[in-house]
């Protein structure tokens, strides 16, 4: 065979010698199936030379015992009845191996996850590992040798999203020497994190913190920053993808911009006019503008949709009208930075490893009405506050009412908004009991208003967090443990005239109060980004139910995927606080290094090949394969598949009309006899 | 377009007027309305308070009664039966062993519950299935300076938010702006009237009755509009113990039927307007 | 100052089973999971006036304390608007949890004696039961005469302006059927073949 894997569909004339083990795994599956039993059944069935039931089969004398017995009973094909073979089916072919078979005359049976976990009788759990055990038994006899393939991988990382995950990974791995491509969708990197203004629990101040590493990022040899671009294909595998990124017009060349601004001082425009997306919409730009001032990379963008310069073009996009005096071209002077002739373009990349860092979502508020955001001008989202206690912020650091100069000498915030709420979104979001009780803190150190926080609980599992609470409670922050009801402008009492009433429930006083508020500050919680499942696809992850990328595993694999060479990092996984997703971000970083460093990866043989002298070339196999491994030799008239390329997921196997696709691990043969052995009766 | 027609007691009662502006406001506006031969009391939330499977039994006769008469859909204008006969249908849905038994209660006097009445509120035919547009060609005598609160109270948008937004309904306001009244926002449109508890317990029902009244009365309303008896009576029948109690709030609540039947030109006395404790007074027309 | 009282509870102040008996009926299931946030009472219109606020009366609920829930006047308080049940973020039916405690309530005689909201709901089914239908003024009459019969007198004048009006009547409305509303209130109440309903 070319491919030096095996295409023998003819039955082997002698059994060979079968070696059967069946793990107890404590009492995870001995106490639901009777594995002593399960031995002796299969210790009779035809070929089996030796079967045995073990309480560890995958710890050290678990694997030596296999070793031993393939050398003293010349055991040809082994079975494993044990856990899920994501955990141990390499553990336990690196043993056979060991014991000088091929990997791939083993198989492996999974009676803990498929069985003993989710079964409570143990009479029909023990049935039920017989008849699987029988079905590996009948399918081993027919396994054929296999080679595992190495695959060479492109030492570059590519990292998606430029907040701190992206920005802490993608330092992580140049300074470990590696070429980084970072690509964010806006115009300069920072993510939510530029946006606050203290970070908790120590109040240390987000810039100071960040802004450093922003513009090492911008500056370092080995990172290539693409802002104002998005990602928009993935194609090929693990060490080597091929990315196309979409790289949006900013209408200025970003060589040759010094950051200088002087076109922002000359536009048209004499005063800012636009809604500014970086202070959630509380101050103003213009159509020329830099997010703020430590924005990387140092260089304006032009907003085509309000620019003067732009007009309607049939086909609704914007396309330049020439009609503005273009001032700020003028001022940008021999620096000619300005182009107004950039289009939209496409890059291909090469990448071996990829890191996902796309951030979270801030939950709209305006999905609860009856917390009045959207209808009472002084009902605030958290981000909005973190703009204004910010002093580069729209308000210059000043907590002020819509009206933009009353200060409130009340303050509500209402925790868990769009957070433990089935109606919304389930799940807790981890960081707003902390943001929330450090914008009480700023709150009350810039107008010394009265602050309220109404909270189901009160969570606070990081370090120093318990600390930061007891220090708001000394501060004299009122806490009232209740869901608020609603926030109204319907007054009752004399003093609610004017002002904002919440009504709760004071759960730990047991009354029902109403508390009139000057400022009521909404917590809202995080979620998916609006467009995650086109990300997910992208780059094929998976999602769990709540929209967030799913980890391989909640606990031994938290950054990687079910997609080899695809890590994630921060709150797109789900809701975690700075120190986590920094944490993650480095997690990631040294998953992706560890990759590299290898230099290559191993590539299961249980890819698909075409039998040519059957194939018709009818070419109806092509089109279905999603990963495109399959190309037609129009010299020939066959289809051929790039084994490199295919993912072993059988869908051009099963639609082949003339069964002239084999898959290794998965042929003909294979299939039928496991069938027939899972239904044999006994 | 035609449709059964569920009355319940209280528009046969002191809710008489609602029937009275209703029916010949729809007729107006071509909609046909065949009452439903000898229905039974919805059961109301006393019912369900003593015993459910009776409850259900109760309502579910009158559903069976419609299936007979071959109506489509099933009117029912006061907000309890509206929302006691849509509950029956999601309940007998929920729990198939109470669909056995009522099936089989009403098996016994030859009734059967074989497919689903949708029941409609009278505000989600006019703006669903007439629409404003046509309502606003049949206004011959413009609502103009009248400014109404509208008032949807708890159970036409509560649990089972069907026709409008639960949170701020709009459906009455649209109709309203048709007639060319100024509509009044007011934070209290699905707020509790008090309900039974008026009645039995009136510290407690009366006074989210009177705070109604004030709020609408302080945000410079003119009249509280209403779609269900039980509001209307709280709203209309206490004024003299509110204003023993707390203070005068008065104020006229009117069926927004009879609303409609004023701007369609209809006389007052036609649409049971002299019933109401507090008469409604229309601003003089403005020499336009 | 008030009068001391002892509000510790003893576990033999519970009646073990009763929570779970509850939370099995159809629609009551999910106040197993009430996190107390107190949604519940902070908008319903009536909790300023409840003994035990509708938090309360899910956690006394399942922690099986039956007589402190059954002779609570909070569940005679609910006026059915729905708030709690459209609002709670656990999507617990607190509204059909409160007519379930009302009906076990009755069922063991647990209400005050003349407090009206029970007689009211029981009266109000008597009269439908045997006529099919509900005359307001009769209704009304007759609650006032069981429960305030002092205040019925200051009723009057309610009355007699109703009665001006056209819409008050003393007399009984009835529907053609009535023996065929008798015979399916009698087959509800006979044990069902296929549970009894709240399964």
């Amino acid at each position: 065979m070319a491919n030096g894997n095996g295409n023998n569909r003819t039955s082997p004339e002698r059994r060979p010698r079968i070696g059967f083990y069946v793990c107890h795994c404590g009492v995870n599956i001995a106490g639901t199936v009777d594995c002593a039993e399960v031995a002796r059944y299969v210790g009779t069935l035809p070929g089996v030379v030796l079967s045995r039931d073990y309480k560890y089969m995958c710890s050290d004398p678990g694997q030596e015992l296999i070793q031993k017995d393939i050398a003293e009973y010349k055991l040809e094909r082994v079975v494993v009845a044990s856990c899920s073979p994501l955990l141990h089916e390499h553990t336990f072919r690196t043993a056979v191996e060991k014991g000088g078979l091929n990997p791939f005359f083993f198989h492996m049976v999974n009676i803990r996850e498929h069985n003993s976990w989710v079964h409570t009788d143990r009479a029909e759990a023990t049935a039920k590992a017989r008849d699987l055990a029988r079905a590996a038994i009948e399918r081993v006899a027919r396994h054929k040798p296999l080679e595992t393939k190495r695959v060479p991988i492109k030492p570059v990382t590519l990292i998606v999203g430029g907040g701190i995950a992206g920005i802490h990974a993608a330092l992580t791995l140049a300074n470990a020497g590696k070429q980084v491509i970072l690509v964010e969708r806006e115009p300069t990197i920072g993510g939510h994190m530029a946006k606050f203004d203290k970070t908790f629990p120590t109040l240390d101040c987000a810039a100071c913190i960040l802004t450093p590493k922003m513009s090492a990022v911008g500056a370092h040899p080995n990172i290539r920053l693409l802002t104002y671009s998005e990602v928009v294909k993935v194609d090929g595998f693990v060490g080597n993808y091929k990315v196309t990124i979409r790289r949006k017009p900013r209408y200025i060349d970003e060589e040759k911009c010094v950051g200088c601004q002087d076109c922002i001082s000359a536009c048209v425009f004499k005063q800012p006019k636009f809604t500014d997306e970086f202070n959630e919409g509380l101050g103003k730009r213009k159509p020329v503008y830099i997010p703020f001032p430590q924005a990387t990379p140092q260089v304006v963008a032009i907003d085509s949709n309000v620019c003067l310069n732009f007009r309607n073009g049939p086909d609704g996009s914007r396309v330049v009208s020439d009609k503005c005096k273009k001032t700020c071209v003028e001022a940008c002077g021999d620096r000619n930075a300005i182009d107004f002739t950039q289009k939209e373009r496409f890059e291909e990349i090469e990448v071996g490893t990829i890191i996902v860092a796309t951030g979270f979502q801030a939950f709209d508020a305006k999905r609860l009405p009856a917390y009045g955001y959207g209808r009472y001008p002084n009902v605030f989202t958290a981000l909005e506050v973190e703009r204004m206690v910010n002093a580069s912020g729209p308000t210059g650091g000043h907590v002020v009412l819509r009206d933009g100069k009353t200060e409130p000498k009340t303050v509500g915030i209402i925790h868990c908004v769009g957070s433990r709420d089935k109606k919304t979104n389930r799940w807790c979001s981890r960081v707003c009991c902390m943001y929330s009780m450090k914008l009480a803190h700023l709150i009350k150190e810039h107008t010394h208003a009265e602050v309220y926080n109404f909270y189901i609980d009160i969570r606070t599992p990081g370090k120093g967090y318990e600390e930061f609470y007891n220090q708001l409670l000394d501060e004299g922050v009122h806490f009232v443990r209740g869901r608020v009801g609603e926030v109204t402008d319907w007054a009752i009492t004399p003093e609610e005239e004017g002002k904002l009433v919440i009504r709760v429930e004071d759960t730990l006083a047991g009354v029902v109060r109403r508390i009139p508020v000057d400022m009521v500050v909404l917590a809202t919680g995080l979620e998916p980004r609006s467009d995650a499942q086109e990300v997910r696809r992208l780059f094929n992850m998976s999602c769990g139910s709540e929209g967030f990328f799913l980890e391989r595993h909640p606990k031994l694999a938290p950054v990687s995927t079910f997609n080899d060479g695809v890590y994630i990092a921060g709150a797109c996984q789900g809701p975690k606080d700075i120190p986590d997703t920094v944490a993650q971000a480095g997690a990631a970083a040294a998953e992706a290094l560890s990759l590299i460093d290898k230099g290559y990866v191993e590539q299961e043989p249980n890819t698909a090949f075409v039998l040519e002298d059957e194939c018709s070339g009818c070419k109806s196999c092509i089109p279905l394969c999603p990963y495109s491994a399959i190309q037609f030799d129009d010299a020939r008239g066959k289809a051929v598949i790039n084994e490199a390329l295919c993912k072993g997921c059988g869908t051009c196997v099963g639609s082949c009309p003339s069964g002239s696709i084999v898959q290794n691990l998965f042929d003909d043969e294979e299939i039928f006899s496991e069938i027939e052995g899972v239904l044999a009766y006994e | 377009m035609k449709y059964g027609y569920f009355p319940g007691c209280s528009l046969k009662g002191t809710g008489r007027a609602y029937e009275e502006s209703l029916l010949p406001v729809l007729r107006h506006l071509g909609v046909e309305l065949v009452e439903l031969e000898d229905w039974n009391c919805c059961g109301a939330t006393a019912y369900m308070a003593v015993d459910e499977g009776k409850a259900c039994a109760l309502a579910a006769r009158n559903l069976a009664l419609a299936e007979r008469g071959g109506f489509q859909q099933l009117m029912a204008p006061c907000s309890a039966c509206y929302l006691v006969l849509n509950k029956t249908q999601h309940y007998l849905d929920e729990s198939p062993a109470m669909r056995r038994k009522v099936e089989g209660a009403l098996g016994t006097v030859s009734l059967k519950l074989s497919r689903q009445t949708p029941v409609r509120h009278p505000l989600d035919v006019l703006l669903h299935d007439v629409g404003v547009e046509a309502i606003r060609q049949k206004v011959t005598r413009p609502l103009s300076g009248l400014r109404v609160a509208p008032y949807y109270g708890c159970q036409v948008v509560r649990p089972y938010a069907t026709f409008d937004d639960q949170a701020n309904p709009t459906s009455m306001d649209q109709l309203l702006k048709a007639l060319g009244a100024e509509v009044v926002d007011w934070p209290l449109k699905t707020k509790c009237c008090g309900g039974s508890l008026t009645g039995t317990l009136p510290v407690a029902g009366l006074r989210l009755a009177y705070l109604l009244l004030k709020e609408a009365k302080k945000r410079g309303a003119d009249a509280i509009a209403t779609v269900c008896p039980l509001c209307q009576f709280n709203l209309d029948a206490y004024h003299d113990k509110i204003a023993a109690r707390w203070e005068p709030v008065r104020l006229p609540t009117v069926y927004f039927t009879q609303l409609m039947g004023l701007a369609f030109g209809m006389p007052a006395h036609t649409l049971g307007l002299q019933r109401g404790f507090v008469p409604l007074e229309l601003p003089a027309p403005t020499a336009a | 100052m008030k009068e001391i009282q002892r509000t510790i509870k003893y576990e033999a102040d519970r009646v073990p089973g009763f929570g779970r008996e509850v939370m099995s009926v159809p629609g009551c299931e999910k106040l197993k999971d009430c996190i107390q946030c107190g949604t519940c009472s902070g908008v319903c219109p009536l909790s300023i006036y409840m003994d035990h606020s509708p938090r309360q009366v899910m956690a006394l609920v399942r922690e099986d304390f039956k007589r402190e829930v059954l002779s609570s006047c909070t569940i005679w308080l609910c006026a059915s608007c729905y708030a709690c049940t459209v609002e709670c973020p656990q999507q617990i039916r607190i509204t059909d949890i409160m007519y379930e405690l009302k009906q076990r309530a009755i069922q063991e005689g647990f209400y005050p004696k003349r407090f009206p909201i029970p007689v009211l709901a029981q009266e109000f089914n008597r009269m439908v039961h045997d006529h099919g239908r509900i005359s307001e003024g009769r209704l009304v009459t007759k609650l006032f005469l069981k429960t305030k019969p002092l205040e019925a007198a200051g009723m009057a004048g309610l009355g007699m302006r109703l009665m001006k009006t056209g819409r008050f009547s003393l007399k009984q409305e009835n529907i053609r059927d009535r023996g065929d509303l008798a015979r399916i209130m009698e087959a509800m109440d006979a044990p069902a073949s296929g549970g009894n309903g709240k399964d």
